[in-house]
């Protein structure tokens, strides 16, 4: 209701002068936008402001579709002492993003449509980001029986995914496939053969041992990517790997796609900017999958560049400080990374001169919007104003300690990156400004 | 505090003196310490060892120092001997044990720790399943922390009295054939000695199952191979490692019978060795699957001579640890 009373109140809105990265539209240059009523009605320069009211957006800002995180944990319902949908959105926003697709390890989990119904209830409530829910593949993520996955659909579900937990039985994982293909919904698959990793708890190789830590090959993700993509390739149904990890996982998606098979991945900024020599006894870095090797790290980068990889999203998982201040091997896996990602991509791949901003912006908003069937990612007429505004020289720095996020658990506080998120917009209305920009303040 | 303990020191003419200090305040890992301290240490403890030689075993060094053996962990051989050295230098000295504490009640360490600090103790000495434990115990508490064994991560002052056992039968460090059989996988052991032999300029092999060679081994420095004849060619010295009975249900290996059949140590596979050769065991042993009881018992085997050096080993370490404490203050 709010969100409407807010459009119904706005008047014309030019955005004037930023630079306009909007690959679904081929656009890479300084043009101006118009909005009206929360939707793009003009893209183009020189454009008439004719009773609107005017945002100048400083020639060095980048002004691109609306960033969507296509994995994130909000722990709501179930674990509402680590996140809130409510908390989880503003940290979205913070960070750049317009729009974040939920996993359903709740609890309990997103396996009926009374949990994905709440989730959107709640985000209805808190009014920023676009929560997109995801439902799981089978009850209770336990492997097996599938959801009502049509029923799941019908409430709002945008794919389905056990993540945490891979469908490590082959014949349901395609049933899934087959199945979640009539409602052209993708699943989202967690690879990793359980087996393989028993009780590792970081990347196998010569840190783990130096550490004493049980190690988790790269092989244990790898055999469940080859799975994934020939059983795509069977049953033609979508599948999406989450949080890819290995050279040798990328290696499989590279040739699926060669083959034409419905496969589509995602990597995480942790993977691109870390590697297991960075690890100690600190639980901030054990996630899962985990910091792989350097040859890892540059394969990522590598299919980021050439394509393979479709998008970057954070797998945000906060956890309390109770939860992880404990023994290594006794803590839960996960960072956050709302609040990081947009300073680590800017930073670390635009910066160092390894990925162009239109291939940035294809990773972060048109890739995922396209991958989920989502509206966004576009700021072509008629599509709805949401906006992600780069200060891309701006300095930011991480501070935990002011993240929106009710969470805390980041191996990158205290760093400083290039690149800062200076607003966002969702549907024409300003929800994000950041005040650390002197120069973001014509958002307010 | 100080002036008296020095003056009684002096009049029951205790022959040790402060030589110097260990630069940490914790001794988390063998990577701690420098060659110089590790030398400090082991001359130290042979100062020590006598201590355990007179009527009356006990020297007042660490009076009115209080500390508490944290064990998480069963263990027999080494709480016991952390309590001996803790005691024949005077200490107060307590041992929790996992079955007694309220870890069983589910506490976490974190607060478990928290609430022996509130009690002011001047060292923790800590053996924990979880690898990491003691450098987590060392952010969190200002006691300083003395690891007793931590997972599969070290167990520091196992591989310092196996380097002083080793010193007292050999001339040098350097060019030594140092062979360490069995588990290296999951053993602590061989990551502590390993740093340590290495640092003295061993020549170090490690020998076991390819299933439970540590991933990256060949970064460690070390000559890595499933060949026992191998390993124990022209060896001066062999460590055998305690095999877990359980391991067979990792797959590890298929069998007792066939481990010890290809990696079993036994005086009869020991003839390749150096004739001058040691063979030592960190305990528990298990007689007939990673040693037999004729390698174990015989004249080369060092095993209860290990046990001995414990006790002036770790006297050394609780001493040249609480040393640095005064300086401190």
């Amino acid at each position: 209701m709010t969100a409407t009373k807010s459009v119904s109140r706005q008047q014309l809105i030019i955005l004037k002068g930023g630079h306009v990265v909007d690959p679904a539209q081929g656009l890479n240059e300084l043009c101006d936008l118009r909005i009206a009523n929360g939707v793009v009605e003009q893209v183009g320069p020189d454009l008439g402001v004719d009773g609107a009211s005017v945002i100048e957006v400083p020639a060095d800002f980048i002004v691109c579709p609306g960033f969507i995180d296509m994995h994130v944990h909000l722990r709501e319902p179930g674990q509402e002492y680590k996140e809130r949908i409510s908390t989880g959105v503003e940290a979205a926003v913070a960070g750049g993003f317009v729009g974040v697709a939920c996993m359903p390890n709740t609890n309990p989990v997103n396996d009926h449509r009374a949990v994905t119904e709440l989730i959107l209830r709640k985000a209805e409530a808190a009014n920023l980001a676009h929560v997109y829910p995801i439902g799981a593949v089978t009850l209770g993520s336990k492997g097996e029986q599938l959801s009502e996955i049509g029923e799941l659909h019908d409430a709002g579900c945008v794919a389905i995914s056990d993540d945490g937990h891979p469908v490590a039985d082959a014949l349901l994982m395609r049933r899934a496939l087959e199945y979640a293909s009539m409602f052209e919904m993708p699943v989202i698959d967690h690879c990793e053969d359980p087996s393989l990793k028993g009780d590792g708890s970081v990347h196998e190789g010569y840190h783990a041992s130096v550490l004493g830590l049980r190690g988790i090959p790269g092989e244990a993700e790898e055999v469940m990517v080859e799975r994934d993509v020939t059983l795509s390739g069977l049953t033609d149904g979508s599948v999406h790997i989450a949080h890819m990890s290995t050279r040798g996982s990328l290696r499989a998606v590279r040739s699926g796609k060669e083959r034409g098979i419905n496969v589509t991945c995602e990597v995480t900024p942790h993977h691109f900017t870390l590697t297991d020599e960075e690890l100690s006894y600190d639980t901030n870095y054990k996630m899962n999958p985990p910091l792989r090797e350097s040859g890892d790290r540059e394969a990522i980068i590598q299919g980021l560049v050439d394509g393979t990889i479709d998008a970057i999203a954070t797998d945000h998982a906060p956890h309390h400080a109770d939860d992880k201040t404990v023994e290594f091997e006794k803590a839960p896996f996960g960072i956050i990374g709302l609040e990081t990602a947009v300073p680590l991509v800017i930073d670390r791949l635009l910066h160092k001169g390894l990925v162009p901003i239109g291939r940035l912006v294809e990773l972060l908003s048109t890739n995922p919007a396209r991958i989920l069937g989502l509206p966004g990612g576009s700021l072509a007429p008629g599509a709805a104003a949401d906006i992600t505004v780069l200060a891309p020289d701006v300095t930011t720095e991480i501070a935990a300690s002011r993240f929106k996020s009710l969470a805390r658990n980041t191996p990158f506080d205290g760093w400083q990156l290039r690149g800062s998120v200076a607003a966002v917009l969702i549907g024409g209305r300003i929800v994000y400004t950041n005040e650390d920009i002197e120069a973001a303040g014509v958002f307010q | 505090m100080t002036t008296r303990s020095m003056s009684e020191t002096t009049i029951i003419r205790d022959p040790i003196r402060p030589l110097s200090r260990l630069r940490s305040r914790h001794l988390l890992s063998v990577a701690d310490l420098t060659p110089e301290e590790v030398v400090l240490i082991l001359d130290t403890a042979e100062a020590m060892r006598e201590v355990g030689t007179r009527p009356i075993k006990k020297v007042p060094t660490l009076r009115g120092k209080t500390v508490v053996n944290l064990f998480c962990e069963p263990s027999t051989r080494t709480r016991t001997s952390f309590e001996i050295a803790e005691k024949r230098l005077s200490a107060d000295t307590l041992s929790i044990t996992t079955s007694t504490s309220s870890v069983v009640k589910g506490e976490t360490l974190a607060d478990t720790a928290r609430n022996i600090e509130a009690m002011a103790p001047d060292m923790i000495v800590v053996r924990h399943p979880a690898s990491g434990a003691c450098q987590f115990l060392a952010n969190i508490c200002s006691s300083r922390i003395i690891n007793a064994g931590d997972g599969m991560h070290e167990h520091p002052t196992q591989a310092l009295l196996d380097v002083l056992t080793i010193r007292e039968h050999k001339t040098k460090f350097t060019g030594l054939k140092v062979s360490i059989v069995g588990d290296l996988l999951h053993s602590r052991v061989l990551r502590s000695n390993v740093l340590l032999l290495k640092m003295l300029g061993a020549d170090v092999w490690v020998c076991g199952p390819r299933t439970m060679m540590p991933a990256g081994i060949d970064r460690f420095g070390v000559k890595a191979t499933s060949s026992l004849d191998a390993a124990v060619e022209g060896a001066d010295v062999v460590m055998m490692l305690r095999i877990q009975l359980e391991r067979m249900q990792g797959y590890f290996f298929p069998s007792l019978r066939e481990y010890f059949n290809i990696f079993g140590m036994s005086s009869e596979r020991l003839r390749r060795a150096k004739p001058d050769v040691i063979v030592m065991h960190p305990g528990p042993l298990n007689r007939g699957v990673e040693i037999a009881s004729d390698a174990a018992d015989g004249p080369y085997s060092v095993i209860l001579e290990q046990v001995a050096n414990g006790v002036a080993v770790r006297m050394a370490v609780l001493y040249l640890l609480a040393g640095a404490k005064e300086e401190n203050l």
